[in-house]
């Protein structure tokens, strides 16, 4: 095609109705988000499971939430209220951006209220507020395979996961806890789901894996850049691994408070003061913290 | 017999190098101006000079323009001229505090002293096709540029100074004490001095990954990151500015400011087991000519990688890394492979007759046998 004429198309498709100019509702083609939801599904029916799927390339760069984001672009109907959070805030460059683009191409409404959302997509933090049977969250995964930790090779850790074989995973805790005398994994807790797979649960804070165990919402995990979709159904049991004698805990704020809205129950991010070099405490659900804010002034 | 083409070697390479000039001006557009390139195509110019290890705008510029924009070849052609050029004395250890900062940020805390200055990226634009930039023309840059101008406040304060934010981490007693206190070396090693050693000296090293080719690094590094390895890197801070050269006076030896040169540095922090058995935070280094962040953060995980005591994997293994991140050298190698091998070929195709030989006749012996 000469460049005039790719000029001519180009202005027509500008006045067409569709929300961005020569690209279709969802940006992706109705063929790949029926794909995707296809690899959903056999995902659900097997939580834990890492479904391989063809993963498409996004105008956002790999790594950046590509994996959320199809499975987002893949469920998303014109009358979903959306939620994008970035390590629990919403206004964080890279949430703001995939709200923005979402926006343009699917029009739905935009949300802070994890109430008020029907669809969450989220990098690396579970909102405080319970979510419902009604709302899907979509969390942004930059590494699925919990046993990568333990083992470079992909086609070893499907041989380990199709086997049960987690002796080494087990082991490297093991280990962890002679060495140290804690297990040093912070995030990306690795769990047991449904009593089968041992699942990475994205690198959400140990805090927010309890949220995952029988829960009533639908979690979906995507990863763009590795291309694994993988899933927790509601109501299934989720259990982080621990030991008898050695047990999972979860980060401890005691004694620390959110300094905007007081909070004492929620996880924390560390904020170091411009002039003092003081530090203080915030929630990191920003959506969460300015809702206990505006019910004291109203 | 057209087979033995011996002859006629000279006039055939002319022409070949005359027909490579020729395939560039061959188009209808106006020649693209060396300014442009500097311009317009900045970041790439930013590239070369980094692994052509010369900082030099014009030069890459003009090395892109000659090569029809392979880096690999702009770069060696930075690189050769460099080996032309006098040496004539080393800079003065400049910290990065006084960088005249356009980008700073950090994804370890979400406020940093200072804060975060998002400056001029790529990072958060949609990857989709401008087409507006098909009708690109004077009228249309004032017509921008006014627009983003208009609307900026006019006396916004600019900080002198950024304070590190590694320093927080260091005054907490979380990062690891600084490598140059732990193994102070009297001077830098010159890696295009001396020939690169085993173990390699902490400025020979940083050296060689500063100049390394940007792709090669980013394939080792990710390899680390991704499971070969275990660096799982948080950006301490990645800093892009103009940086003060200060250099000694060749008469009289004292310091003066020679210009500035516009670098990217990443600090990145990973995990670790100090030497006194408590666990805590190593840095990781990275810095480079221009804006090439890619670089700087794959360096710092490479710096930080290949100093595990016991390497498991290649993006471990400082010989490893350094032999094989030089663009120059190793495209050259690959190149070469297009020379002729006539020779030692005939004498490979020798030796693999002689042992098929070999082997039918023993077979035939051991049928003879049975």
């Amino acid at each position: 095609m000469l460049m005039r004429e790719w000029l001519q198309k180009e202005a027509q498709l500008r006045n067409d109705e569709t929300p961005i100019a020569g690209y279709p509702f969802g940006f992706m083609d109705e063929g790949a988000k029926k794909e995707i939801r296809r690899s959903i599904l056999k995902a659900v029916a097997i939580p834990g499971y890492q479904v391989p799927y063809g993963s498409r390339e996004m105008p956002i760069a790999r790594g950046w939430g590509t994996g959320g984001l199809q499975i987002t672009l893949s469920l998303v109907k014109p009358d979903d209220v959306l939620k994008v959070i970035d390590q629990g805030c919403d206004g964080s460059v890279n949430a703001v951006n995939i709200k923005k683009f979402v926006a343009t191409v699917a029009g739905v409404t935009i949300t802070t209220d994890t109430r008020a959302a029907t669809l969450i997509q989220t990098r690396h933090r579970i909102p405080e507020e319970r979510m419902s049977g009604r709302q899907i969250l979509v969390l942004q995964v930059p590494y699925p395979e919990a046993l990568r930790e333990v083992e470079p090779s992909e086609m070893e850790t499907r041989r380990m996961h199709a086997e049960a074989d987690y002796s080494r995973m087990w082991l490297f805790l093991y280990e962890d806890i002679v060495k140290y005398g804690e297990i040093t994994i912070s995030y990306r807790y690795p769990v047991t789901v449904n009593g089968r797979y041992i699942m990475d649960p994205s690198p959400i804070p140990r805090w927010d894996v309890p949220k995952l165990h029988m829960a009533d919402t639908l979690f979906l995990f995507g990863a763009g850049r590795e291309k694994r979709i993988y899933a927790i159904p509601p109501h299934t049991t989720v259990e982080p691994l621990e030991f008898e004698d050695h047990k999972f805990r979860t980060e401890n704020f005691s004694g620390k408070a959110c300094a905007r809205c007081g909070a004492t129950d929620t996880y924390l991010d560390e904020v170091i003061d411009n002039a003092s070099g003081e530090r203080r405490f915030f929630c990191s659900d920003s959506g969460y913290c300015d809702k206990r804010r505006l019910a004291w002034n109203p | 017999m057209g087979y033995v083409a011996v002859k006629g070697g000279n006039e055939a390479i002319e022409r070949a190098c005359r027909l490579f000039a020729h395939e560039r001006t061959k188009g209808t557009s106006p020649p693209l101006g060396v300014e442009q390139i500097k311009e317009q195509l900045y970041l790439a110019a930013d590239r070369v000079m980094g692994e052509g290890s010369l900082y030099a705008p014009d030069l890459a510029a003009l090395a892109i323009k000659q090569s029809a924009g392979d880096t690999f070849e702009a770069a060696f052609m930075l690189r050769a001229f460099r080996a032309t050029q006098q040496r004539l004395g080393y800079s003065l250890p400049s910290s990065t505090e006084k960088m005249r900062v356009v980008r700073r940020i950090s994804s370890a805390f979400k406020d940093i002293p200072g804060g975060q200055i998002l400056g001029a990226t790529s990072d958060y634009t949609l990857r989709l096709l401008d087409f507006d930039l098909l009708k690109d023309d004077a009228a249309r840059r004032r017509a921008f540029r006014e627009q983003i101008f208009s609307s900026l406040p006019a006396d916004a304060e600019i900080p002198e100074t950024f304070p590190k934010v590694i320093r927080i981490l260091r005054r907490e007693g979380l990062l690891e004490e600084t490598l140059s206190a732990a193994h102070p070396e009297e001077r830098a090693f010159d890696i295009t001095r001396q020939p690169l050693t085993f173990p390699a000296s902490r400025s020979a090293k940083l050296q060689a990954l500063a100049r390394g080719e940007t792709g090669g690094m980013l394939a080792l590094a990710y390899s680390s990151m991704r499971g070969y390895g275990d660096i799982h890197p948080t950006l301490g801070e990645l800093r892009i500015g103009y940086l003060p050269l200060t250099v000694p006076h060749p008469a009289t030896g004292e310091p003066y400011v020679a210009g500035e040169v516009k670098v990217t540095e990443a600090e990145v922090l990973a995990r670790m087991q100090g030497s006194d058995g408590m666990p805590r935070f190593s840095l990781g280094y990275g810095i480079c000519f221009g804006q090439n962040e890619i670089k700087a953060i794959s360096m710092a995980i490479l710096d930080r990688c290949t100093r595990t005591e016991k390497p498991n994997c290649p993006a471990e293994d400082p010989e490893f890394v350094l032999y094989h991140i030089d663009g120059i050298e190793a495209m050259g190698f690959c190149n070469h492979w297009k020379l002729p091998h006539y020779v030692d070929f005939l004498s490979d195709l020798d030796r693999l007759r002689k042992a098929q030989e070999m082997a039918r006749a023993g077979k035939q012996q051991e049928r003879r046998r049975c």
